[in-house]
């Protein structure tokens, strides 16, 4: 009996060391960003094409506001609130002292400094697939921006989720690395799905959760019951949007739609995100959108 | 009496659909006057952003028309169209959030807002679609910062 409870220990400890060994925070390699060359053009793009300014920059912030990011909007969820932090380019508050590789670390692979997992609250499961050209470049397109000196706050969490570690097995659950729509795609669809699933995280509230937070990947894109309480987020696959590619790309331009409403609630953010791309790329937004599978059978069953 | 009863039931149910449509329409004058400016609006929109799609030729003389009719409309006077008691919490009827009764300086500036796109695109409209096109984000902006801030999003 003795023996049996002391094996019990030595199996628990075992799958313990075995897990912690699988849930230890990843980081890129540090030869997959040295020697390219930052483009600061194409880092205004992914700039807004990612979204950055949405959640980092101050509660309410307008206009050129947008480009201090001094952190401090929260986001409610089922698991707690949390604050998003200064990534202005102060040195000592902000992200200033960062390298591209320690962006490329946080932004691929949820991993900060010191090796601790981001939440997904950050929605680096998307920025997962962006390339180590863009990352690079919106590293020194963020160092351009002005330094805010205002101290991040804390994440009002409760436990379990106040224990980071445990973010690891939950990045093991639900970071699919990727693409969720594959098959034959035209060089314009291709753009298109890089712009949504790598930067526009568009899915982050156009796709329904499970229990635990992470994304639905089989009801892609399908609509999902709005955080706020009242209505639902539409769905945007090409069974469920028929407006026109044209129509697509001209309400994530101006907002209006084709019967020349305009957008309202937190969809207006992201259009002044998707108002400063190229007209090629909100295009190849719709474009994407259009061959985007709806799984009928499964919608609902949330 | 079979037949009597069938007519009956026929005009229940035709009732039962009346009923529900009343419901959705609003009674009151004033939300029914605000919401056909709000529609004045989109209908001169939509002869610009034919334009700006281009699905419809541009058309200087009828962008010209359209925007002239948008700064037009904006000169009426509002301020009998949002009485007291006409927001959704106390009327189903209306999408309009009790934050307006709570910040008329705020409303005023975002209205101010739509009526300075306006007066560009009216400067635009009439230039080339190049123009055209520029001025529509600005416009659709200034419609979008006040609907996101009070208006409720469609209960679907
Ligand atoms: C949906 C909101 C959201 C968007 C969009 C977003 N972030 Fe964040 N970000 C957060 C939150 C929340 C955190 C805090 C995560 C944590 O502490 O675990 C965070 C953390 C970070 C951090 C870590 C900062 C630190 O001090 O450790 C960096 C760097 C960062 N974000 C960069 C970006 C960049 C660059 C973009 C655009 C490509 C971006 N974020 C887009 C919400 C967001
Ligand atoms: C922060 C949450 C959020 C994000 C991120 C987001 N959306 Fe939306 N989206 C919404 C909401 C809310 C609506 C409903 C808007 C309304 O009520 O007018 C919406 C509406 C739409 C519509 C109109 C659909 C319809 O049937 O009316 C389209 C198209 C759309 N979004 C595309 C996108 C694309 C493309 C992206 C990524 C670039 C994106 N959205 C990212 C919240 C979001
Ligand atoms: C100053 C705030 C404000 C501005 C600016 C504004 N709207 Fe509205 N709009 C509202 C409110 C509030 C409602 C909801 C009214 C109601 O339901 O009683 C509304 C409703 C609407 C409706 C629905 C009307 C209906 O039949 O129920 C349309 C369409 C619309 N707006 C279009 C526009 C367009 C297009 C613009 C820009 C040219 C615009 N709005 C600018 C506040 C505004």
């Amino acid at each position: 009996m003795r023996r049996w409870i002391i094996s019990a220990a030595v199996v628990a400890a075992l799958v313990g060391l075995v897990a912690l060994a699988m849930t230890r925070p990843q980081r890129v390699d540090q030869a997959q960003v040295s020697g390219l060359t930052p483009d600061l053009g194409r880092g205004e793009e992914v700039f807004y094409a990612g979204g950055c300014a949405s959640c980092h920059s101050a509660p309410g912030a307008s206009g050129e506001e947008k480009l201090m990011l001094a952190g401090g909007r929260r986001f409610k969820t089922d698991f707690g609130t949390f604050v998003a932090p200064n990534i202005s380019s102060d040195p000592d508050v902000g992200i200033g002292a960062w390298s591209a590789e320690g962006l490329a670390n946080a932004l691929v692979h949820g991993t900060g400094p010191n090796g601790q997992h981001y939440y997904p609250a950050f929605p680096y499961t998307s920025y997962a697939n962006m390339t180590m050209e863009d990352i690079v470049s919106l590293h020194a397109f963020l160092n351009t921006l002005p330094a805010v000196v205002t101290e991040s706050e804390a994440h009002d969490v409760g436990f379990p989720f106040n224990i980071r570690r445990s973010l690891g097995g939950w990045k093991l659950l639900f970071m699919e690395p990727g693409w969720v729509v594959d098959g034959e795609l035209t060089d314009q669809q291709l753009r298109g799905r890089y712009l949504v699933e790598a930067l526009g995280h568009c899915t982050e509230c156009h796709t329904p959760r499970n229990k635990l937070g992470g994304l639905k990947r089989d009801l892609w894109l399908t609509g999902a019951p709005n955080p706020s309480g009242k209505g639902r987020i539409p769905g945007l696959t090409a069974a469920q949007l028929d407006w026109s590619e044209t129509d697509i790309a001209e309400y994530l331009r101006s907002g209006f739609t084709p019967d020349y409403d305009s957008a309202g609630g937190e969809m207006v953010e992201v259009i002044e995100n998707t108002s400063q791309l190229s007209d090629d790329d909100r295009l190849a937004i719709a474009a994407y959108l259009k061959v985007v599978p709806m799984r009928a059978s499964e919608v609902g069953s949330e | 009496m079979m037949k009597k009863y069938s007519i009956l039931a026929a005009g229940l149910v035709s009732v039962a659909v009346i009923g529900t449509a009343i419901a959705q329409e609003t009674e009151n004058p004033a939300i029914k006057a605000r919401t056909s400016i709000m529609k004045l609006y989109s209908f001169n929109i939509a002869t610009l952003g034919g334009m700006a799609k281009g699905e419809t030729e541009y058309d200087a003389e009828a962008a010209t028309r359209a925007a002239n009719n948008i700064v037009a409309v904006l000169q009426i006077d509002q301020s009998e169209m949002w009485p007291a008691g006409s927001d959704n919490v106390s009327d189903p009827s209306t999408r309009a959030l009790p934050d307006i009764w709570e910040n008329f300086p705020d409303v005023g500036t975002k209205a101010q807002a739509l009526a300075d796109a306006a007066v560009a695109m009216q400067a635009a409209a009439g230039q080339d679609v190049d123009s055209l096109k520029a001025a529509m984000g600005p416009l659709g902006g200034a419609c979008s910062a006040c609907h996101k801030a009070y208006r409720a999003p469609e209960d679907k």
